[in-house]
Parts: C-alpha cells; structure tokens; sequence
C-alpha cells in the first residue's frame, strides 16, 4: 500500500528516468580528418583510411577507429563510403582481382564508386557527408539504417 | 475472511478464490482492524512515516543504482552524469539525498513520541530493541551513503569519520581497516560502503523492521498517557479507517515537501575528491555535526572517555531504558529524571549543534575556506557535463602527441619552475593550488592577465608574475588548459 503510492506519486520521473537512454540523442555528429586530398588526386581505386570518432556511451566517451573508403564518382569527385554494408552490418572488403567492393557474409556486390551490382543489399553503399577545408579531406562519420531502401540515419 | 455463512458470501468469484488461496481477506482485515485505545490521534503517524520513508530510499536508490558505478574511478562521473545529463536524475537523487535528512528528523520525532507517551512500556521491550537496532542501522545507512558520490566533501567527511574509530582502544586500528579495506581511503573503501548501503544495512532493515511491527502488534497500541499500558480500558478504535487517513495524510505531506525541495534546491555535487588536496575543510551532514563538534572537546588521554565511555553509557541507557524503567506510569510529568535526561540530551546536541556553526562562521579563516569550497560546488554545477575517455580509447595513450602545443608548455611549465609549487603535472602542493581545472575557470585571455600580473592574493601566496614571449605564454596557456 505504502510502496504502491510511493511508486504511484514518483513513477513520471522514476520513468522518465530510466527512459533517459533510449530518448535522448547521444550521438552528436562531427568532422574527422581523412587525409590530405593531395593522397587522393592520382587514385584508380578505392582507397581505406580510418577516421578516428569520437562515440559516447552514456557517461563516458570512447575514442574509436571506422574504416571508410575514399573513391571517385563519375565526375572524378571525392567519395567517402562507410564500409558497413548495408545488407546486415557486415565489414565490406575491396577486392581488387575482380574490381568490384564484395562483402563476404552474403556476397552483395558494390562498383567502385558504391552503386549495388547485385546480392542481397536493399541499397548502394552510404556515402558520408564530406568537406575539404586547407586541403584536408573531412567525413562526418554516421550510421545507418540496415535492410532498407533509402538512407536512413541512426542519430 | 471466510464469512460465517458460505451460501451468503457475497464477494466476487475471483476475491473468493483469491482468498482461500491466500488469505488475503483475513490478513487486510488483521491488519485494519488494529484496536487503538483512545482512538486515532496524529502523535501515531511517525512510525509509518518512516516506513514510508524507507520505501521511498528503496525505490530512488534502486533507480540511482541504474546508472551508478562504486568505483574510485567512475563514482563521480555517474554521479555527476545523473545530476546533470539524466532525464529527472537530479530530482531523484535529490528525493533519495533529503530523503535521508527526512529519515532522521522522522525518526527522532518517532523516538520522542514514543518516550514521552511511554509507549514503551509494560511487554514492549523487543519493541524498542528492534526500534533502537534501527536508528542504528539508519545511522549506518547516512555515514556509508554520505561516501558515495565521491566528491570532496564525502572523501574528506568519511576520512574523518573513519578515523574516529582509531581512537577505540586495542581493536579499532583493526576495525578501521576492515571498513577501509586498507589502511588508507580508496576504491576498495568505496565498494565496501556500497555493499554496506545497498545489500547488508537494507537487508537488516527489513528484517528489524517486520520485527518491530510484529512485536508491537503483538503488545498493542499503547493508546494515550493516561492508559494502562498492559490492560488497555479506554474504547478502542480501530486503525481502519481514521488512522489509516492521518497516516497516508503524513506520508503525502512528506513526499510532497521532498518534490519540492528537490525541485526547487536540487542536491548539489562537489568537484570530485582530489587527495592532494590540503586545504579542504570537510563538515559531516547537518545530523552529525553535534556528533562532530562534541568530539573537538576530546583530546589524548581523555578521548577515550569522551568518545567510548560516555556515549557508551548514554547508548546503554537508552537501549535498556524498558528494563531500567519497570513502573507503568506513562505521564511524562511523573517521571521527571528520564525525561528531564532526555530533554538535557536533546537540548544538548542542538546546542552542541548551534556551537559548531557559530564556530565556523566566527572564525575567519574558516569561514574563508567554507566559502570557497561553497563556490567550487557552485562552479562545478554549472559546468556541462564532462564524460569521462575510457581507459582503451586511442587518444587517452596518445594525449600528449594530439595536443602538441599543451606538450610544450608542459616542457615550459616544467622550466620555469612552475611545477616546484603546483606539482608535478599541476596537481597542486602544500605551497601552490592544483591546476587541473582552471582552463574551464578562466578564458585564455584571463588566463594570459593572471599569468602577466597575479592578482595581490596571488602574490602574498608566492606567485611570481610570469614573464615570457608570446608564442612561449601561448603554449603554457594551452597547456593550462589541457588539464582537466
């Protein structure tokens, strides 16, 4: 009786409370160097380079490594691509014999400039947002939505 | 209950199932139905109260558990994270924090009822034993709560407090290390206070508790003063439904002036306990500070007598106050010497009480420090949250190569000798304040005009201005800031 009306006159805030985590948003984004661009004018395939992000995870912050690709697209433009393959999540390797992105869990198949060949993968590869600033090339490293057909950020 | 008369029972076929399966019925009926001789009275909310209370700790802590971490590494992040990121995590902590000042106001006012009343009396001796089990035990739950935020204040106060049991002869070297786990303060002391707080104290609780309640629904409600308190003869009235009203009534007057204290002064958080600190003067939360100021009068020799044998005595007093006092005579005015003891007693830790404030605030220099240590709470509660870098994170190895310009002032800091009077890595001396921090006090600039020309209470503590050129001070700077 006691523990019911405490409970009753405190559950907004006890609730609100453990709430906390799934509503608030978390993930702020921010720009993470890349490289200079000069690495990148002479390349004829897609290049890996880590960036280095910053995730936080409740109280505290972790400092983390994503691989990404740096490519071009059809106006010879700088691409970054997420290497997460927006299939189920898996890490997509480039193979070079065959020219082609090929991830290894379910075989989905990316050109080099990300668009889906074939395979299971609803989508092309994600393209993450870029900006060249006193020549260094800068992602805005993200998460996306797996299994659908548009992009869909996961804040 | 089963009634009387099966074919007439006109409860629903669920409540009467439910009742022979449980018993249900007959236990809410037992329970209000409780005789009290004279009737219901607002003096007899207390003990509820407290029940209450406790329910409202158990539930809060349960929650503040959800995002608290016992160690010396993490305490004061989580704690910080809940007071100032969490969705409502500052109200909550801030219920469970007055919380605890409630339960002991309550429980003085439940102890004080029930002297004056001499409810005590006649058959209720385990009654009280359970009552004075769990004033300890709510003592116990303050002084291991008072540690877990980790911030200065419950670093220094529990050293101190920890200490004190130095002072009892032979064993208490022993005991203070069994409850520090070590001879000096650290993570393991924390993790011992937390398993103190949150498994071993509650689970007396509850146990004292249904003691408690059993043994004195087993005597019977005392009733007024002027009552037999073995044979009641005044006309009963049952708990059900006016007493049961005033008891529900106090409980919502107490949870509704907890929400808004804590709406309205949430409970605040210091900077997080820093061990070189030598400055800082710590004072135990306000029911302890007659505890805290009667100790200053106990020194050497005596201190054994001040600290062991008189509260020991006062403490055998109380507990076997039904044994000492037989006669059944409740009024308070027949029964001048325990209660003028009690009244003295009382009297005496609020003076005792009222000594130590006028004390600090007389005194200048404390007085001083008090308030410095006021507006380094305040400062630090209106700094954004900081979350801490875990320990694999790359730039955590690499701090120093990210920031290159914080690794030469650091070499400059070092040169010039900055480090013989605020410590290596600017952790602070006895000579010179710590450092780490005043990047978020002051701006660069501000910083940069300090540095340049120390204000006078920079001086007369020994800080030289600092002579460089630009790109040297630039460095320092940013140096100074980089410690946090």
């Amino acid at each position: 009786m006691g523990s019911a009306t405490v409970g009753a006159l405190l559950a907004v805030p006890l609730v609100r409370f453990t709430l906390h985590p799934i509503l608030a948003r978390t993930t702020e984004k921010s720009w993470s160097d890349v490289g200079n661009i000069s690495e990148f004018q002479n390349i004829d395939a897609p290049v890996k380079k880590l960036v280095t992000i910053e995730q936080r995870d409740g109280w505290r912050k972790t400092i983390a490594e994503k691989p990404v690709y740096v490519t071009k697209g059809a106006k010879g433009e700088l691409l970054v691509l997420s290497a997460v393959c927006t299939h189920l999540g898996c890490t997509v390797p480039w193979v070079e014999k065959e020219k082609k992105f090929i991830c290894p869990c379910h075989l989905g198949m990316f050109s080099p400039d990300g668009k889906l060949l074939g395979g299971p993968p609803p989508r092309d590869m994600d393209r993450l947002e870029t900006e060249i600033e006193d020549g260094v090339l800068k992602t805005q490293y993200q998460f996306f939505r797996q299994l659908t057909r548009n992009k869909e950020d996961l804040a | 209950m089963t009634p009387a008369n099966p074919g007439k029972d006109e409860r629903s076929g669920f409540r009467q199932w439910l009742d022979h399966r449980t018993g249900l019925d007959s236990l809410l009926r037992h329970a209000l139905d409780e005789p009290i001789p004279g009737g219901a009275k607002i003096a007899y909310v207390f003990g509820s109260g407290l029940l209450f209370l406790f329910l409202s700790q158990v539930i809060t802590g349960v929650f503040l558990a959800m995002y608290y971490v016992p160690s010396a590494d993490h305490a004061h992040t989580t704690v910080a994270y809940i007071s100032k990121e969490v969705t409502g995590g500052s109200f909550l902590r801030s219920i469970h924090a007055y919380g605890s000042s409630a339960i002991i106001i309550v429980l003085l006012l439940h102890l004080t009822q029930t002297f004056i009343y001499g409810s005590f009396k006649g058959r209720r001796e385990l009654v009280w034993l359970a009552g004075c089990v769990l004033l300890v035990l709510m003592l116990g739950m303050a002084f291991t709560g008072y540690l877990l935020p980790w911030d200065q204040k419950a670093y220094f106060a529990t050293t101190v407090g920890t200490n004190i049991l130095s002072e009892i002869p032979w064993v208490g070297n022993v005991l203070k290390k069994l409850l520090r786990g070590g001879s000096e303060m650290g993570t393991l002391t924390l993790s011992r206070f937390f398993v103190l707080h949150v498994f071993l104290i509650p689970a007396f609780i509850f146990t004292f508790v249904a003691m408690h309640v059993y043994s004195f629904r087993k005597a019977g409600a005392a009733g007024p003063v002027t009552e037999d308190p073995v044979s009641p003869k005044l006309p009963a009235e049952p708990f059900y439904p006016k007493q049961l009203v005033m008891d529900v009534g106090f409980a919502m007057l107490i949870i509704v002036a907890l929400g808004f204290l804590a709406y309205l002064w949430p409970t605040e958080l210091g900077p997080k306990a820093d061990l070189s600190d030598t400055q800082f003067l710590p004072r135990p939360e306000w029911y302890y500070i007659p505890v805290f100021q009667y100790l200053k009068y106990w020194h050497g020799s005596t201190a054994v007598l001040g600290i062991l044998v008189i509260p020991g005595i006062l403490g055998l007093l109380l507990v076997g106050l039904p044994f000492f006092d037989r006669g059944l005579e409740r009024r308070p005015w027949k029964r001048p010497l325990s209660v003028g003891l009690f009244t003295i007693i009382l009297v005496g830790l609020g003076g005792l009480g009222l000594v130590s404030h006028r004390e600090d605030v007389r005194n200048p220099g404390v007085a001083a420090q008090l308030k410095i240590q006021h507006e380094d709470t305040e400062q630090f509660m209106k700094a954004k949250f900081e979350p801490e870098l875990s320990g694999g994170s790359l730039v955590a190895q690499n701090a120093a190569l990210v920031n290159p310009e914080a690794t030469k002032g650091k070499a400059i800091f070092e040169r010039e000798g900055c480090n013989a009077c605020h410590g290596d890595n600017a952790i602070g001396t006895a000579a010179a304040p710590k450092l780490i921090g005043v990047g978020s006090k002051y701006d660069a600039a501000k910083l940069e005009m300090l540095l340049r020309s120390p204000t006078e209470k920079m001086t007369s503590g020994g800080m030289p201005a600092v002579e460089l050129k630009e790109d040297e001070m630039k460095v320092l700077i940013s140096y100074l800031q980089s410690l946090k």
